[in-house]
């Protein structure tokens, strides 16, 4: 054996145990990884401490797209500049106009409802963040912004941005957060449409700029045109902030729900800057926190219901 | 006989090379082709230098790719082991083969990576059928013999 040299004593696969052992040891990790994190146990802290490392990386990878937007910034001209802020300026003329009505019509509606005393803003404070990074599989539409549970971020806020709803907060790191899109697949948002009070669920197709309205009749009184806002039902968002406007409906006197797509207001595809907000809990128009916790008490009463002969 | 030295910087920084660029910011189509990056280095390292590439690269670029891209930890983690491992099991076989041969074993793998991950996805709760998604898979099977050309200068001396 001499003869054939000391590389051929030695295993094949270097130290340790064989490749298929490995390979099973580290199956089994990734499997209990897994089931931890489908549960929401201590993977969170983990996932924490991995989204605070990750931040760095996802900064630098994207930081030759955020240098490139800030240069843009950096170089517009006297000319751009001005035409920029006469544009705003006529935009807050028409904004202050339209806030004026606003009032009156709040104040209105508070003397309808019978209240003695003056609401509490429903927005009670609202963080400006910057997109960071997009999800890497075009098929999902996630995004990473720059503030994470340290900038006061959490679960199920709701984002927006000046045009209408964007997404929600669905995972905090420390420096980071994950916002869900309402055109991830994943994402549904219960919307009512603004001109007759319809309420239904749009549910995001995974392309940027379209969501599905799947759980409509055929005969629903839906138009192109009409706009959607949200229902208040689902505990993330108040009602009545603008979604999305429908596009296209096709109805097939065969099948029993028609196909409607809707297009976001808000910039799903293409906004940088996005707004956070965190609403006043005493308002009554304020999103009900309550709603997912009832819900999981219902569920595992069910489950013990079930459980018991 | 010279063995040569397992090219341990080599692989750590092609693989995170490999993860950066499967976070490369893409728009939408360019997106829906962008190759399984991380599986294609994991499995390249684990052909070629099987002592030292390996399982616990596989798991440690799969675990990283559940946090870039937020899904289930463990998820890729198991994918990309996987990978690692046919990658290692077959790899005498494998390093005889024309190009054109192994490039019909990294479909094959990439193809089970891509069950894998949609099996995972599919159990927790996530899943996305769109036939959209198999289209990775093969603008990767078409990168496999340019990655091979690059990443042979790395350890190979002329």
């Amino acid at each position: 054996m001499a003869a054939f040299g000391s590389s051929f004593d030695r295993p094949l696969y270097g130290r340790g145990p064989s490749p298929g052992l490995r390979f099973v040891l580290f199956a089994l990790l990734c499997l209990m990884f897994m089931y931890l994190d489908q549960r929401g146990r201590w993977t969170e802290r983990l996932r924490y401490g991995l989204q605070g490392l990750a931040y760095p990386i996802q900064w630098v990878v994207n930081s030759p797209s955020l240098a490139w937007h800030a240069l843009g910034a950096g170089f517009e001209t006297r000319g751009q500049l001005r035409t920029e802020n006469e544009q705003l300026r006529q935009q807050q003329r028409a904004d202050e106009i339209a806030l004026l009505r606003l009032k009156s019509l709040e104040q209105e509606n508070q003397e309808l409802r019978g209240l003695k005393a003056a609401l509490p803003a429903l927005a009670r404070n609202w963080q400006l963040a910057e997109v960071i990074s997009t999800d890497p599989n075009p098929l999902r539409q996630r995004l990473v912004i720059n503030r994470g549970a340290n900038g006061g971020a959490f679960p199920n806020q709701a984002v927006v941005d000046s045009k209408g709803v964007l997404g929600q907060v669905v995972r905090t790191g420390p420096l980071s957060s994950e916002v869900l899109l309402i055109t991830d697949p994943e994402s549904g948002i219960p919307v009512q449409v603004l001109r007759n009070g319809l309420r239904t669920i749009a549910v995001g197709s995974g392309a940027p700029n379209d969501l599905l309205l799947p759980y409509l009749a055929v005969n629903a009184d839906i138009r192109s045109g009409d706009q959607l806002v949200t229902s208040g039902m689902g505990g993330v968002y108040p009602a009545g902030y603008p979604v999305a406007e429908v596009t296209g409906i096709s109805r097939d006197d065969k099948q029993l729900v028609a196909q409607v797509h809707a297009r976001p207001l808000a910039g799903t595809g293409s906004s940088r800057e996005l707004i956070l907000l965190e609403f006043e809990p005493a308002h009554p128009d304020a999103p009900e926190k309550a709603d997912v916790a009832s819900l999981e008490s219902q569920k595992s009463a069910a489950a013990a219901r079930q459980s018991a002969p | 006989m010279n063995r040569e030295r397992d090219p341990l910087l080599a692989i750590w920084l092609t693989s995170l090379s490999g993860l950066v660029l499967s976070i490369v910011p893409l728009n939408y189509w360019l997106g829906l082709f962008r190759p399984q990056f991380a599986a294609l280095v994991v499995l390249y390292w684990s052909i070629m230098s099987p002592r030292s590439g390996g399982i616990l690269l596989g798991f440690v670029c799969g675990l990283m790719l559940d946090v870039f891209s937020g899904t289930l930890l463990g998820e890729h983690a198991l994918a990309l082991s996987l990978m690692a491992y046919l990658g290692i099991r077959l790899n005498l076989l494998l390093r005889a083969k024309p190009l054109f041969q192994q490039s019909l074993f990294v479909f094959a793998a990439l193809v089970i990576y891509e069950l894998v991950l949609w099996a995972v996805e599919g159990w927790s709760g996530h899943g996305l059928s769109t036939p959209l998604r198999w289209l990775a898979t093969l603008s990767g099977t078409l990168l496999w013999p340019i990655l091979v050309g690059v990443l042979g200068r790395m350890h190979t001396e002329h």
